[in-house]
């Protein structure tokens, strides 16, 4: 019975994220815009830079575009896990996040209900993504369609515990401005989503270093390898650190007793 | 790798690899080396050395032997494709490039590029056995399939000159664009291509006629037109397709054969120069001179698998069944 009032919350929160995803055009718009405004754009002009060294997992010379899938598969699961954690506010502000956290099971449980529903949200708009993207003569070895699909749960689910950290400080809505400016840009900049680690050594050292620690930067490489067949140990290890840190972090942010919520005089 | 990823990956390497077995063989200019790859395992197995600056490569009867062109030591080495040693050497003539064995291993022909000859070469003698004036600076050079004709490409005069076999005279002259540098018979010998480095572009001849069908140029987006150097040519046993090597444009054009047209670019490393098909051409091996390896190009799908570094300045190409 029990186990049952906790299926019947995760497909409730699912449900809920799935509907509001499915009905709100624009935001699925957006979030595919963004990446495909990149891949189309950006890479175009830098079509030629690469191919000049091979690095794992590419067993051969790559265009740019190519290069530049993995990571905007990140900025996807990035801007997603930031956009959750938006409507968490927005969830706050209007009152329902308020039925949300008095169903009578575990805080932590709700919270990771919610992380899951928003990384199948992420999940479903990235092989959107990866689909344009092979008509565009990205193709990955179709494995690699298979092996993403695991290294993308748990980038989206690291993501996502970050953004619903993030919504345990934010108080209103307009300071959302913020997180893009102090949280995304950096994270997707200083990382290797554009930029292979030994291209940013060349030009600076401290980026170089900072790039190496970013956790976006290790969820892109466990990305990267795993759309290729491969497994990168590192990388996952480094993810899934990071996830236990960011989630462990966001519930004692969303306790009542302890947490930021009741610093700011609860939600 | 993990266990169960390695697991499906070995068995998806043993599928894909299944009749891989060739041996390739590649010339390396400036290490004056021949380096071997196994097609199996796509790695460099061995790398042994040879006369100096070697570059054209050819297998010979029951493919035995090789032949490799060691420009300055002014001779083709005769190499044992099973022992990799240096056999023998054929009276080449100065500063051999490119050459062409005939379809019965009998004759091979030598662009002499400072003398503006071609040599043939009686493999069995060892002897030259008859030196034959064309253009000025001879470059590329084959043998029609049905042994009728050899065609040697002149790099200044600009053509294609049609030396009789039988006779051992030119006989015709095609007129091409700028710096013709290699040339290519379709199986059933019936259209010759050649590439031209300067006007970047692909002259496709009618043999009966001697007469121009059609000329194509490149176009890639991002790659300036000068880079576009096309040398190496491979048209398939079927002719659906015909695959040029672009040079610095590091690119293999992929052209459909019936309707002489570009279908793709496939990147490849830096100046791509040499093409050869494995023996069943399912897969093309191409030569990267300046990033010093070689690419391996699924055919089927028109995907480079996998780049190999073989050794400094990698030139020509030979696949052993």
């Amino acid at each position: 019975m029990r186990l049952l009032h906790y299926l019947r919350a995760l497909r409730g929160i699912i449900v809920r994220e799935l509907y509001r995803f499915v009905h709100q055009g624009g935001r699925f718009g957006a979030a595919l815009v963004r990446p495909l405004v990149w891949l189309f754009i950006f890479a175009a002009g830098f079509r030629s830079t690469l191919g000049i060294a091979i690095i794992p997992p590419y067993e051969t010379y790559i265009l740019y575009e190519v290069y530049i899938t993995p990571g905007l598969i990140g900025m996807i699961q990035l801007f997603n896990g930031m956009q959750s954690s938006l409507s968490m506010v927005y969830d706050r502000e209007m009152g329902s996040m308020k039925t949300l956290l008095i169903t009578p099971l575990p805080r932590w449980y709700l919270l990771t209900s919610k992380l899951v529903a928003g990384t199948l949200v992420s999940i479903l708009q990235v092989y959107t993504f990866l689909a344009i993207a092979w008509l565009y003569q990205i193709q990955p070895p179709p494995i690699g369609y298979l092996t993403v699909l695991p290294a993308l749960l748990l980038t989206g689910l690291m993501l996502g515990s970050l953004g619903l950290l993030l919504s345990s400080f934010i108080k209103q809505l307009e300071n959302f401005a913020g997180v893009m400016n102090f949280v995304i840009f950096p994270m997707f900049f200083m990382s290797t989503a554009l930029y292979p680690l030994w291209k940013i050594k060349e030009s600076n050292e401290l980026l170089y270093t900072l790039a190496e620690y970013n956790p976006f930067s290790q969820a892109v490489e466990l990305i990267r390898f795993a759309l290729y067949g491969q497994f990168n140990q590192y990388a996952f290890c480094y993810t899934l650190a990071a996830l236990f840190g960011f989630l462990g972090l966001a519930i004692v942010g969303y306790n009542p007793s302890k947490g930021m919520m009741q610093r700011k005089g609860g939600a | 790798m993990n266990k169960p990823l390695s697991l499906i990956g070995l068995i998806i390497l043993a599928v894909v690899h299944n009749g891989l077995a060739e041996t390739i063989f590649v010339t390396l200019e400036k290490d004056n080396a021949l380096a071997v790859v196994d097609g199996a395992t796509q790695t460099l197995v061995n790398s042994v050395r040879v006369g100096q600056r070697p570059r054209g490569i050819a297998l010979g009867k029951n493919q035995r032997q090789l032949y490799i062109a060691a420009s300055d030591d002014d001779t083709i080495q005769i190499v044992d494709t099973e022992t990799l040693q240096v056999v023998g050497r054929l009276p080449s003539g100065k500063d051999p490039e490119t050459f062409a064995v005939d379809p019965r291993g009998d004759f091979l022909y030598v662009s002499n590029e400072d003398d503006n000859l071609v040599t043939v070469i009686d493999i069995a003698q060892q002897k030259a056995v008859k030196e034959i004036p064309v253009g000025v600076e001879p470059e590329g050079i084959v043998v029609s399939p049905d042994g009728r004709w050899v065609v040697s490409t002149s790099e200044t005069t600009n053509m294609a000159h049609w030396i009789d076999r039988r006779t051992l005279a030119i006989v015709a002259n095609t007129l091409v664009d700028p710096r013709p540098r290699a040339a290519a018979f379709t199986s059933d010998s019936k259209q010759l291509w050649v590439t031209s480095e300067i006007a970047g572009s692909l002259t496709i001849i009618d043999v009966a006629t001697k007469r121009i069908i059609k000329t194509l140029g490149f176009k890639i987006p991002g790659v300036t037109q000068e880079k576009i150097q096309p040398v190496g040519i491979r048209i398939d046993a079927k002719r659906r397709y015909g695959y040029v090597a672009l040079g610095p444009a590091n690119r293999v054009a992929v052209i459909d054969a019936a309707k002489l047209q570009v279908k793709d670019y496939l990147l490849v490393g830096q100046r791509v120069w040499n093409l050869e098909f494995s023996p069943d051409q399912k897969r093309l091996y191409t030569t990267n001179g300046v990033s010093n390896d070689i690419s391996i190009i699924d055919l089927e799908w028109h995907k480079v698998l996998k780049s190999v570094a073989v050794g400094n300045y990698p030139w020509g190409v030979a696949v052993k069944p």
